[in-house]
This record gives C-alpha cells, sequence and structure tokens, in this order.
C-alpha cells in the first residue's frame, strides 16, 4: 500500500495515521482532537464543490478544510 | 449567547478582570473542561447560576463565577473557557493557562466527555502533572453505552491520582454523590494551591504520550464500532450533498414561521391588554395631572414601553427555536454545509455560525469570533455580523409587516428581510474579503445530535429574554421619553408637527431620507434607533401616538405605503445594530478606525438599498 495524504483518500475508506506534519498551532489541536500516528481515520464523507471533509476518529467526529487535511499522511487499510 | 452579559467582567482588551469578587475566606474552585463535554451544564446545576449552555466549540469566552455553600463551605465557583490542551494557543487557552497561574485553587473540577475520554484524558493527566488538587467527572455518561464506551474509573483514578465519577449533568444522574464529593475533596484541602509556569511545568512529548497511552489501554474500551447510531443516519440526511443545505433553510424558515404564527396572536393579547389597563386604570388614575406631565406618563412613556414589551412572548419563542438549533449540534452541521461557499467568501463555517447566532444578538455573536486565530477573518467576520438580523429589528418587521402587508403575505415579507440580511452580509464579505485575506485552519468538532431537555430549553429562554429586557429596558425607557419630549416641545406648537423638536430634525434630515421615501416621523425614529433598534418600534408607538380606534398599525398604515415601509425596514435592517454592537466592534477589533468603518460602510449600504428600492418600486408604479 501506498502513502497518502487524507485529503486524496474517497469517501466511506478507513486508513491509518502515519504521520502529521502541520504548523505548531494546526498540530496541537489535531492531536487534542485525537488525531495520533497509528490511529484509525475514517473518511465519513466530503462535502461538494472543494467543502470539507467529515472525518472520524474514535469516538470523535470532525470537519476539517482539505488545505489542512493535506497535513496528514495516512495509509489507506 | 448570554455570554455578553458577563462582558462588564472584562476588560477593553478582552482579558478577564479575575479580581471581580472578593476572596476572602472563601474556598476556590475552577471548574475545567474541554469543549462540548456539557461542562456549562454541570456548573449551572452546581452553583443554580445561569450560564449559556450550546454545542458550539468555545462559546463560553467570558468567566462565570458564582458564590454556593458546599457542605459547611463558603466557595466560589469559576467556570473557565472549554479549551483543548493547557499548553494551546487559542486565547481561551491563554485564559485557562493565565487563571492558573495566578489564582490560588483549593479544587479543580475537570468535565470531561465519556465517549470520548480516550483523547480527553490528557486535560486531566496535564493537571495531574501542575500538581494542583483536582476532581474528575465524566459527563454524559447516559451516552456512554450508546457508543459502547465502557470506562474503569478505578484504575484511571489509581493512574491520575484523583477522585473519577460518572454522571450526567443534563438529566442530574450521579449529581448528588458527585456534589457530596466535591464537598468532601474541599473539606480535605485547606490551602489553595497555584500553577506555577505551566509550561514549565509539564513534561515532555514522549513521556506524555506514553502516560497516556497507559491510561486509555487500562481504563477505557470501546467494545463495538458504532457504525450506525442515530447520528450517522441523521447525519446521511442533513448532510446530505444535494438536500442538505435545501433542509437547513427549509428548517430555518420553518423556525421563523412558528415564531411568526405562535408569537403573533400572544403579542396581539398582550397589546389589547396593555390597552385595557391603560383605559381601566391609568387613565383615571392619572386624571388628577396637568395635561403635558399625564401625556407623558401615558402617551410616551407607557405607550412606547407598553408596545415594546408585548413583543416579549415573540422573543422568548424565538429563544426556544435558537436553543433547539445550537443546542442539537444542528448549528455545527450547517458549518460544514456552508464551508465551501464561505470559504469563496473569504469567510469560514465558524463565521456563519455565528452569524446565525446573531440573529439572537450581534453582540454575543461578535464576542463569540474570539475562538478565531486570524485577525483578518476575525475582522472580515466582524463586518459581517451586524447584517444579522437581530430579535430587536425582529420586533420591528413583524410590527410593520402585519400593520402593512395582508396576513398571507406578512410571513413572506418577513422571509425577504431575512434574505436582504444574508444578501447585505454576502455582498459585504466579497467586497472586503481582499483587504482582510486569511488563511486559518478550519478543524470543527461535530458533536452528536442531542435533544435539549425542555428544562434546558426553557432555562435558555429565560435568560435569553431577561438578557434582551436587562439590555434593552433602559434603552427603550430613555429613548420613548426623549422622543415624546421631541415630539411635544416647545409646547406652544401643534404636536407632532413642522415646529417641534422632531419636526424640526425631521425635515432637517429630509434631503437626505425623502429619496428613500422615508418621511419626517419616521426619520426621527430612525435617529434614536441608532442607539439600539427596540427604540423603533417603541418610538414610533410615541410618534404616531395611536389616540385613535385603529391602534398604532392602522395609524401607520393610514400614514405610509407598503413600498415606503418596506423601504423603511430595508434601512432599519441594514444601517448600525445598534450602540452596543459599535462598543464590542471596537472593543474586538482594538481599532477606533476599523469601528468607523463598519459603522460608515453599514449606513451607506443601507441608504443606496433604501435609494434603489423605493426609487425603483415608484418607477414600477406602486
Amino acid at each position: 500500500m501506498s502513502l497518502s495524504e487524507l485529503s486524496a483518500l474517497p469517501m466511506g475508506t478507513t486508513a491509518s495515521i502515519l504521520g502529521i506534519r502541520a504548523e505548531s498551532v494546526l498540530e496541537q489541536r489535531l492531536q487534542a482532537l485525537g488525531f495520533r500516528v497509528g490511529r484509525e481515520i475514517s473518511i465519513m464523507r466530503k462535502a461538494w464543490l472543494g467543502g470539507p471533509l467529515h472525518v472520524r476518529i474514535g469516538t470523535t467526529e470532525v470537519i476539517m478544510r482539505r488545505r489542512d487535511a493535506r497535513a496528514i499522511q495516512v495509509q489507506p487499510a | 449567547m448570554t455570554n455578553s452579559v458577563n462582558c462588564n467582567k472584562c476588560n477593553s482588551d478582552g482579558s478577564p478582570l479575575l479580581d471581580v469578587m472578593s476572596t476572602d475566606g472563601l474556598k476556590q474552585i475552577a471548574v475545567l473542561g474541554m469543549p462540548n463535554t456539557g461542562k456549562s451544564t454541570f456548573f449551572n446545576r452546581l452553583t443554580g447560576a445561569n450560564a449559556s449552555i450550546g454545542n458550539w466549540p468555545g462559546i463560553t469566552v467570558d468567566l462565570l463565577a458564582a458564590k454556593i455553600k458546599l457542605g459547611q463551605q463558603q466557595t466560589q465557583v469559576v467556570d473557565l473557557p472549554g479549551i483543548y490542551d493547557l499548553r494551546g494557543f487559542s486565547e481561551d487557552e491563554e485564559v485557562v493557562r493565565r487563571f492558573l497561574e495566578s489564582n490560588p485553587v483549593h479544587l479543580v473540577i475537570i468535565i470531561l466527555n465519556s465517549t470520548q475520554l480516550d483523547r480527553q484524558i490528557s486535560l486531566a493527566l496535564q493537571i495531574k502533572h501542575l500538581g494542583l488538587p483536582a476532581l474528575l467527572l465524566l459527563n454524559m455518561a447516559d451516552e456512554a453505552p450508546k457508543f459502547g464506551v465502557h470506562i474503569d474509573a478505578k484504575q484511571i483514578s489509581q493512574r491520575l491520582q484523583m477522585p473519577v465519577f460518572q454522571i450526567s449533568a443534563k438529566y442530574g444522574q450521579g449529581f448528588a454523590q458527585a456534589k457530596s464529593l466535591i464537598a468532601e475533596r474541599l473539606g480535605l484541602q485547606s490551602e489553595p494551591v497555584l500553577a506555577g509556569v505551566v509550561d514549565r511545568n509539564l513534561v515532555s512529548d514522549e513521556q506524555f504520550t506514553a502516560e497516556m497511552e497507559d491510561l486509555i489501554s487500562s481504563g477505557f474500551e470501546v467494545s463495538t464500532k458504532f457504525k450506525n447510531t442515530l447520528t450517522t443516519k441523521l447525519d446521511q440526511v442533513l448532510l446530505h450533498p444535494i438536500f442538505g443545505l435545501p433542509i437547513f433553510f427549509g428548517a430555518m424558515y420553518l423556525m421563523f414561521q412558528v415564531v411568526y404564527t405562535i408569537g403573533k396572536p400572544l403579542q396581539d393579547g398582550l397589546n389589547q391588554g396593555v390597552e385595557w389597563f391603560k383605559v381601566t386604570a391609568l387613565e383615571p388614575l392619572l386624571s388628577f395631572l396637568p395635561k403635558f406631565p399625564h401625556d407623558l406618563l401615558i402617551d410616551g412613556l407607557y405607550g412606547g414601553v407598553g408596545t415594546v414589551g408585548a413583543f416579549i412572548p415573540v422573543i422568548w419563542i424565538f429563544f426556544i427555536c435558537m436553543a433547539i438549533v445550537e443546542d442539537s449540534g444542528y448549528l455545527s452541521r450547517s458549518a460544514y454545509l456552508m464551508d465551501a461557499f464561505m470559504e469563496r467568501l473569504g469567510l469560514d463555517g465558524r463565521s456563519f455560525v455565528m452569524s446565525l447566532m446573531g440573529f439572537g444578538c450581534n453582540v454575543p455573536a461578535i464576542m463569540g469570533l474570539r475562538v478565531m486565530r486570524s485577525p483578518a477573518l476575525r475582522l472580515l467576520s466582524m463586518l459581517v455580523i451586524p447584517f444579522s438580523l437581530c430579535s430587536a429589528r425582529l420586533n420591528v418587521f413583524i410590527f410593520m409587516t402585519t400593520a402593512l402587508f395582508s396576513a398571507s403575505v406578512a410571513p413572506a415579507v418577513l422571509f425577504s428581510l431575512y434574505l436582504f440580511s444574508f444578501a447585505a452580509a454576502i455582498l459585504t464579505a466579497f467586497i472586503f474579503k481582499g483587504k482582510y485575506p486569511n488563511q486559518e485552519p478550519l478543524v470543527l468538532e461535530l458533536p452528536p445530535y442531542r435533544f435539549p431537555t425542555v428544562r434546558q430549553m426553557l432555562l435558555r429562554a429565560w435568560m435569553e429574554t431577561q438578557h434582551f429586557l436587562r439590555f434593552a429596558w433602559k434603552f427603550i425607557i430613555l429613548g420613548v421619553v426623549a422622543i415624546w419630549l421631541c415630539n411635544n416641545l416647545p409646547q406652544n406648537v401643534e404636536p407632532a408637527s413642522a415646529g417641534t423638536i422632531s419636526g424640526m430634525i425631521g425635515h432637517f434630515l429630509q434631503p437626505v431620507l425623502a429619496p428613500l421615501g422615508i418621511n419626517p416621523k419616521l426619520s426621527v425614529a430612525l435617529i434614536f434607533g441608532f442607539i439600539a433598534k427596540e427604540i423603533v418600534l417603541g418610538g414610533l408607538a410615541v410618534i404616531y401616538a395611536a389616540k385613535q380606534d385603529a391602534g398604532l398599525a392602522g395609524v401607520i398604515a393610514k400614514d405610509i405605503d407598503w413600498v415606503q415601509a418596506y423601504s423603511f425596514m430595508l434601512f432599519t435592517l441594514l444601517y448600525v445594530p445598534c450602540l452596543s454592537t459599535v462598543a464590542v466592534i471596537k472593543a474586538e477589533s482594538k481599532s477606533n478606525k476599523f469601528a468607523i468603518l463598519a459603522v460608515a460602510w453599514s449606513l451607506g449600504l443601507a441608504w443606496v438599498a433604501s435609494f434603489v428600492f423605493y426609487q425603483g418600486a415608484r418607477a414600477l408604479g406602486y
């Protein structure tokens, strides 16, 4: 399996987080929301017209812009 | 929304003044938690005080404090802002850090969401490392089984070296035991403890991560993969790429219909009561007074205040609806639905949510923008929010639409004003987005759908209505009295004629306002409306001193036609909402220049929109 960016995954897929490379403010917020290396993340849906992603990590659901999702490297399960 | 109630506890730079209450002999408790954990609900239950509750992360920006008796001890409980991380960079996180570094406490009550303990436990771990006396409450225990979450409170308690207890602040389960546990811990802690410098006392990332893993693996377990919770099913419909937005706007339309259809008859009934009281009690009682003070009291004060007072049920119903939309978690979903659009306007989903909050009151909505870090994004949002049709303007519009339009079209006319409100906001963002560019990340939590309890809804509506009254009452009384005086001075001329003060003001402004179809009488109401929109309606009641049987609505309908009325409503919708909004814009932007820009832009837009509408309608022969 190849590495990919979270924002590139299709709807309904699950992947595991390989790395997070964001500026420190965003990285800290992501960590607080439960984004950590090794955790499973599922893409619930993607808004049309380049809108945000709706993802689930553990029991937490989060929306994030695709631009910000690029910071998250994942490996599809 | 009630966070503005406490804005008098803030410095002009937005930082909290923490020494507002004397602390002598009081035990100090700080309530700490992540956003969306029901921290405010818990705080309300514990203190009987009333902070606002909301599913929107970070809404409790101001510090609420209350003095209560716990066991035998007088205690001051402070509600800290909901934060994710004690090392975080947001304004709220800075506030909490500063609080713990400079205010010794006897106990920190940490509130976390049971179902999300796997990530939220980090906050409790940070408090442990700071060496503060603490107690951990795992809230929303009622939701945990639905998510298949099992928690071993004993294991967690051992590792964190603090008592851990599961409760449901919403339904009150476990609350009584939690309260006695808090009193007991408080009794053991005779001296308050200071956190020291937070950043220096927290451990390294590696050690922290290891401790987190240990905590989660020993005390937290999700037994089933909850693929099909009610929230997931609802989201499939409500966040649908095609149907999501129409459903959202449909729900909003429905809400305004509800406010209108239930609120209107109530308002009519109250109005009749107000009139009845005037005729049967007030007039006979005050008949001994000379004409001038008699009329000042009855036509000025009582007439103006009574007309506005009759709208209280409408406001109350409006806030019940807002409480449902906000507390259910649907408001956060609107950020997802609208973000793609908002991004093109240089804003984001949070700006949209705050604009919707602004439909209640602009002031707390603007203060709520503190959750954003980018100054440019905040400024742009601050220019947009004042166009949200707030409850004070709603009063004026419900009144005028019913006075001048038939019952079948009046709700549609009202709805068109909401559309104009959105249009003005969009136009503003579009014009100014180049001036305030930003790259702010958007990462937002979507809480599960929750239906607020009846208690929560009533409490919320009561608080908001109280806030509205406390906030508006002085303005309304001063405003209607001032308008009555302007209308009746000097005494040697016909009231409200060209010779009175208001006649002179009105005529002085005619060159500017006549092209909008706004006559001298309406001009006076607009001028006083600059102070607060609540005055406009009371002012109209005074100006048109409705002595005729037709009542105020009938008198106004005789004086102006629907084109003039609509032009007047457009102007009222768009120009500066009230002095308080201007003040909060100035305080939050820390710039006089920006506040002036916001005022000038809204005035200019109001004039142009009314001009185009009025002249256009007349040109078309209406």
